[in-house]
Formats: structure tokens, sequence, C-alpha cells
């Protein structure tokens, strides 16, 4: 059966400022979904509000992951049915070795399906490891760094799609992981998403710029515009942003959108 | 953070002064006859007394002691006795590395020592014994070594200690002898209104090297205070290097008092690697000497504190030549309503040119009740050093708990991985997996695991 993340009319305020209104979007396992938009028109908002983000209220709405309802459930419980967030700005955990965390993450999941589960064999965890970190043509020190911290902005952004390689998820969000990399830090990146890429997985690549998607095909391309989805399309969707800005959007759905 | 309920009789009553210790010249006079000292370690241990009997108990009022009130202690219950048979607890005893240790010592206050020895230490001039021994045997190195590095007049405690301690442990290492396994000792002291003394005495002559690990511990009592005031006098020669890994998981009824300094001679090493977890109160002084060229000292603390426990530990790094190098790095986390202390300082005298000292106290702070005072300090009289120093109290932050559990970890298991993340880059100066496996062990037991 296909695992579906389904957003149905989801209102979201922070501190008492609503930031989205009215999102809908259906991404399914083995779709790539794009989510372009100017900045502050709330993709970040939309990728933490599904990973549970304490601090963003859900008035009104419903967030649907493999036939549940999400809205009221925690983070972790989110991540271990499946979904995953690749932040736009990673977090350091200083004191914690990628390998290391990698593993306790596997852990986690594993336990949380199998509570007899003993934890991931040593050589099986490192075969796995040095296979991931090939995949994103890491050296394979990085694994003995502390996750993230002194990291580059490339490194960090190499290192969410480590984890995306190493934890599996159904569907994974990706929030701007194309900011901050050269070209051949792109390359790589979106050669790792495509190669992870397949029917068991479904990508929602957060992005305001178009050239990622040079690189990984889009099935669908969604415009988001203050707090909501005010276009959906193909592929050339992204292309015609590309070369016609956000003017036309804009001005298309000026004063439609509710505040 | 988990909490946890405990009901126990108040440990703290409040009093206008201190009490004063029970204790004799007669009782001095008694340990130094049952050990059979000779003239010259009785004649220190009788000044020690008296050093004792001229200073005044300290209180608040005296600025190394402003954060530390010691009114709570009631002396008038407390008296010299052997300890209890409570066996020692079996975790204390496993190996250090994966095999073995080269030579496991036991002391309890009143009962015969125990010990085991792998390496042949005697062979090599190894002398790693109790202090009824050394006193009776190794007499010309006490006389030698014994309060040259921590003086009875560092302190009212110290000089207590100095005079009253009939426990203790004397390794000594003679020149070029470089040990390879790890040499492992225990002061295990249960009991209830009681004061324990012992004292450490390490000497590693010129081009000698030791790894040495010493845990002071006893089981919690439920009711009552016991004292521990303790000694450890480190000499470091020329050349010589010494790992030493201290740990202090005493009982919560016990007030734990303890002078500790280390001299480290031309181009000698120290990794002094500190642990506290135990006792209801703690004042610790530990004092670093660079006293020859080149000589370094690597200093490492890790102190957690639960309930009501009151941790102070005072430190100094003392750079006394040229070319020494200190670096100091304290980490602490604190639960409940505990409290620790840290006041440190580096003294660079006017001839020490070209020295690096670095000191650096982290403070994690697990629950709104708890409480960390954090007081670096450089007093620097030479010009061309490089110094730098940092404290910080902090708590965990609300951005990387979230980042964890977006990868699946349930919130306590994102609370313990940021907690072992803090204190990574001490385990990482820990020399054995057996010991870094007991630092992990006493994380547990402190978010009550
Ligand atoms: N934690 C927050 N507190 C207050 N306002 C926020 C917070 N996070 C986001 N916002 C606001 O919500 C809007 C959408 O932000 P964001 O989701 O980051 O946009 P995008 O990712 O599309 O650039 C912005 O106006 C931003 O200022
Ligand atoms: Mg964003």
């Amino acid at each position: 059966m296909t695992d579906i993340l389904e957003v149905k009319n989801l209102h979201t305020s922070i501190d008492g400022q609503k930031i989205l209104k009215g999102v809908n979007l259906i991404v399914r396992e083995g779709e790539i979904h794009a989510l372009m938009g100017p900045n502050g028109t709330g993709k970040s908002t939309l990728a933490n509000v599904l990973m549970g983000h304490p601090s963003y209220e859900v008035t009104k709405g419903q967030i649907l992951f493999k036939g549940e309802d999400l809205t009221e459930m925690a983070t972790d419980e989110r991540a271990r049915m499946g979904l995953f967030l690749a932040f736009q700005y990673p977090v350091a955990i200083p004191g914690v070795s990628v390998a290391n965390f990698l593993r306790q993450a596997i852990n986690a999941h594993r336990k949380a399906r199998d509570p007899e589960y003993k934890g991931i064999p040593i050589p099986e965890f490192r075969k796995l490891l040095k296979e991931k970190m090939d995949l994103l043509e890491m050296a394979h020190e990085f694994a003995g760094r502390y996750l993230n911290d002194g990291f580059s902005g490339g490194e960090k952004k190499r290192a969410e799609i480590l984890q995306l390689a190493t934890l599996e998820p159904s569907i994974a969000i990706l929030d701007e992981t194309d900011s901050g990399l050269d070209i051949d830090a792109l390359r790589i990146v979106a050669n790792g998403v495509n190669t992870l890429s397949g029917p068991d997985l479904g990508v929602l690549i957060i992005t305001h710029y178009q050239r990622i998607l040079n690189y990984i095909k889009p099935d669908k391309v969604h415009i988001m515009l203050d707090g909501q989805i005010v276009e959906s399309g193909g592929a050339d969707l992204a292309q015609h942003l590309e070369e016609q800005g956000y003017d036309w959007v804009r001005e298309k759905h000026n004063g439609k959108v509710k505040g | 953070m988990s909490s946890r309920t405990v009901s126990r009789r108040k440990r703290v009553v409040r009093k206008q002064e201190a009490s004063e210790f029970r204790f004799t010249r007669e009782d001095v006079e008694s340990i130094s006859q049952a050990l059979g000292e000779s003239d010259k370690l009785k004649a220190q241990r009788m000044a020690a007394w008296e050093k004792f009997e001229s200073l005044p108990m300290p209180s608040t009022s005296d600025e190394p002691w402003r954060r530390t009130d010691i009114r709570g202690l009631d002396l008038d219950r407390i008296k010299l006795q052997a300890s209890g048979k409570t066996p020692v607890a079996s975790e204390l005893l496993q190996p250090l590395v994966a095999e073995s240790h080269g030579a496991l010592l036991v002391l309890r206050p009143g009962h015969a020592p125990e010990f085991q020895e792998e390496e042949n230490l005697q062979e090599q001039g190894v002398v790693f014994t109790d202090w009824a021994t050394a006193v009776r045997e190794h007499a010309e190195i006490l006389d030698r070594t014994m309060d040259t590095v921590v003086p009875a007049e560092d302190g009212k405690f110290a000089a207590l200690a100095a005079a009253m301690s009939q426990e203790g442990v004397l390794l000594y290492v003679p020149a070029g002898v470089r040990l390879q396994q790890p040499l492992h000792s225990i002061f295990w002291a249960p009991g209830i209104d009681a004061a324990f003394f012992h004292r450490v005495l390490i000497v590693l002559e010129r081009g000698a090297s030791a790894v040495f690990f010493h845990e002071t511990a006893s089981p919690t009592e439920n009711e009552g205070q016991t004292v521990h005031a303790g000694i450890v006098e480190i000499s470091v020669a020329e050349e010589a290097s010494l790992k030493f890994v201290e740990v202090q998981n005493l009982g919560r009824h016990v007030w734990n008092f303890t002078h500790e300094r280390a001299k480290v001679a031309r181009e000698g090493r120290l990794d002094w690697i500190f642990g506290a977890v135990g006792s209801q109160l703690t004042k610790t002084f530990s004092d670093l000497d660079l006293t020859g060229q080149g000589a370094e000292g690597r200093f490492s603390g890790f102190y957690f504190a639960n309930e009501r426990q009151h941790f102070d530990h005072d430190t100094q790094q003392n750079h006394l030549a040229p070319n020494t190098m200190s670096d100091l790095l304290y980490k602490g986390a604190l639960v409940d309503q505990s409290r620790s202390v840290w006041q440190g300082m580096i003294y660079v005298a006017p001839e020490a040119q070209k020295t690096d000292g670095f000191q650096a106290n982290r403070n994690l702070i697990l629950s709104k009740k708890a409480r960390a005072d954090s007081i670096p300090g450089l007093e620097i009289l030479a010009d061309d050093v490089r110094c730098t120093h940092g404290a910080t109290v902090g708590q965990l932050e609300d951005l990387p708990i979230y980042y964890l559990m977006t990868r699946g970890f349930p919130r306590e298991e994102a609370e313990r991985m940021m907690i072992d993340g803090f204190f990574a880059p001490i385990m990482e100066r820990i020399p054995f997996d057996g010991v870094r496996e007991r630092f992990r062990g006493m994380i547990e037991v402190k978010l009550g695991n």
C-alpha cells in the first residue's frame, strides 16, 4: 500500500500571528514534489508544522499520514512513523559524533517497532554507514565529527541527506537543502536524493530557486504565497517561474489570499 | 527531567555557629602510636594538630567559604569509629580495562586492607600500599615527601586530615619505571555519626610513569551525618608522567572536605581527572603547581549533583616556571535543588614567561531550582603569556531537543543525548573504558533511570 501524506485546509499560527492560511497538499510515496515561493511565505512553517514543532499551533485543518491524524502526535512519533525533515538550518549537537548519533537514531526507530530489539550490531552499522557516506561522497573521517558542530553550510546539508539515507523515511521534506551549496555539492546532494527516491520514498523539496530542479525532476510543483498554495502544476511551472519570477503569481492572486 | 520523591529525615539543621570537633590531643597521639610512626612523622602529625586547634572553623565570612555554609553539620554527634560492615559495592570493583587492574587496594577504616596484585610491582621497586604498611616499611619515602606538597597550613580541614589520618594510599614509582597496567584503589567508609580521614600520596620519580584510579565512596545512610576529610598529595618529578583519575562517590549523609595539590617538575606531565557525584556537601581545594620549565598539567572535572547536594570546588593553577602549560576543563550538571560552586584561579608568576593557561567551567542546569556559581579568575604577573578563561551556566536548549526528536528520539532520550554530548569532552579525557562506563552509570543514576 502506498503511504500518503495529506494536508487538509491547514491553518497555523505562532504567537497569535496567522502564518498558514489553508494549505492543501497530497504527497505519495514514490512522488517528488517541489514547493516554491518567495521568502517569508510559510514554507518552513509548513515543514515544521508537519513535524510537530511545539511552537506552532494548528488552529484549523488536519495532517493525515498513513491514514492517521498527526495533528496531536509528538514529533518523535511522527519521525518514527516515517516522516523526515532535512532542516533549512541544521542544529549542532556538540559532543555527539555523526556515527554515534546515526547508530542511536537507527536504534530508536527499530526499538519503537520491536521493544525487544537489542541495537544494531556494530559491523552491520559500519557497513551501512560506509555505504551511505560513499553515496554522498563524504570522507569517512566525517563520521567521527560532532554532528553539525563547526560544519560548513555545505557539510551540514550533506549531513542532513546522510541522515535521510540512513533513516529511510517514507516521506522526506527537504527545506532549502540546495541553498548554500556550490555546484559540486549540489550535484552530489541531488544525485543522493535521486538514488534514494523510488517507490518507497516521497519527497517534498522546498526551495525558492529552480536550480536544484535541474538535477531532480519533480512530478509536481506548487507555489506558496502568503500561507497558501496558490498554483500547482508540472515541472514546467518551475521553468516558468525561473523565467518570469513571482510577480505574475502575486498579480494573479493579489487580494484573493484570505487574511 | 524526571522527578523523584525521596523522603528522608532533614539533614540540615541550621545553627548560629558551626560546632567544634570533639577530638583531643590524645586521639592524635594514639593514632600515631597505633601506626608506629617515626619521630618525624609523629612530630608532623602533632604540628598539624596544633595548627588545627589554632584555626577557627571556617565560616561564610571567610572568602573561600562564602558560598558554602557548614553550620548544618552537627559535630556533637560525630565520633571516631571503625567503618561499618557493608561490603564494597560491586561496581566499584570492576576492572578498569578489559583484562585487569595492575593492582587493586581496598581500604576500609578500622579494618585490614585488601590487596590484589597482578603486575609484579615490587620487582620494579614500585610501592603501592596502605598507610600502615607505608609507615612501617617505607618510612624513608614518607619522611622525604609527605607534607611537602599539601602543608597542614592549607586550611582547617587540611590540618585535621593531617592530624587524624590513619588510612591512606602510598604510590611510589622509582625513576625510569613506566608502569603498564593501571593501579586502582578504593577508600570505602560506611558509617553514621562517624569521622573518616584518609590521605593519598603519589610520588613519581624522574622519568617514571603511571596510571592510577582512586575512588572515595560509601553507601548512603538514611539517618545522621558523617564527616570525611582527606588530603591528596601528588609529586611528579622531572620528565615523569602521571594520569590520575579520582572519583568521589560518598553517601548522601557525608560532609566531605579535601585538600589536593600536585607539584609538577620540569618537563613533567600530569593528567588529572576528577569526578564528583556523592556526599551531601563537598568542599574541595585542588591546586596544580607547575614548578619546573616545560611542566604541563591537564585538569578535568566532572560533577553531577542532585537532590540537595552542594559541591564547592576551588581550583588553582599556579605557573611558577617558564614554558608551562595548564588546561582546566570542569563540567557539571545539576538537577533538583542541588547547587555547585566553582571558583578557579590561574596564577602566573613574574618569571613564568611563555606560559599557556586555559580555564573553562561549564554548567548545565537541568531543573528550575538548581543553581551553579562559576567564578573564574586570572592573576598574571608575567607579560609573555597566553591565558584564556570562560565560565558558563546554561540549560538544555529547545531547538536541539526538537531537532533530535525529528530524528525519532523520544524527548527523554534527546535530553540524555544532549547531556552525554555535554560531558563528552571530559569522557574523552578518561583513559579507560571501565572508568568511562562508571561515569556513564553515574549519569544514569543522577537522571533517575
Ligand atoms: N518562530 C517564529 N516566530 C514568529 N514569526 C515567525 C516564526 N517563524 C516564522 N515566522 C514568520 O512566519 C512567516 C513565514 O516564515 P517561514 O515559514 O520561515 O517562511 P519561508 O520558509 O517561506 O521563507 C514569516 O513572516 C516569519 O517572519
Ligand atoms: Mg524557509
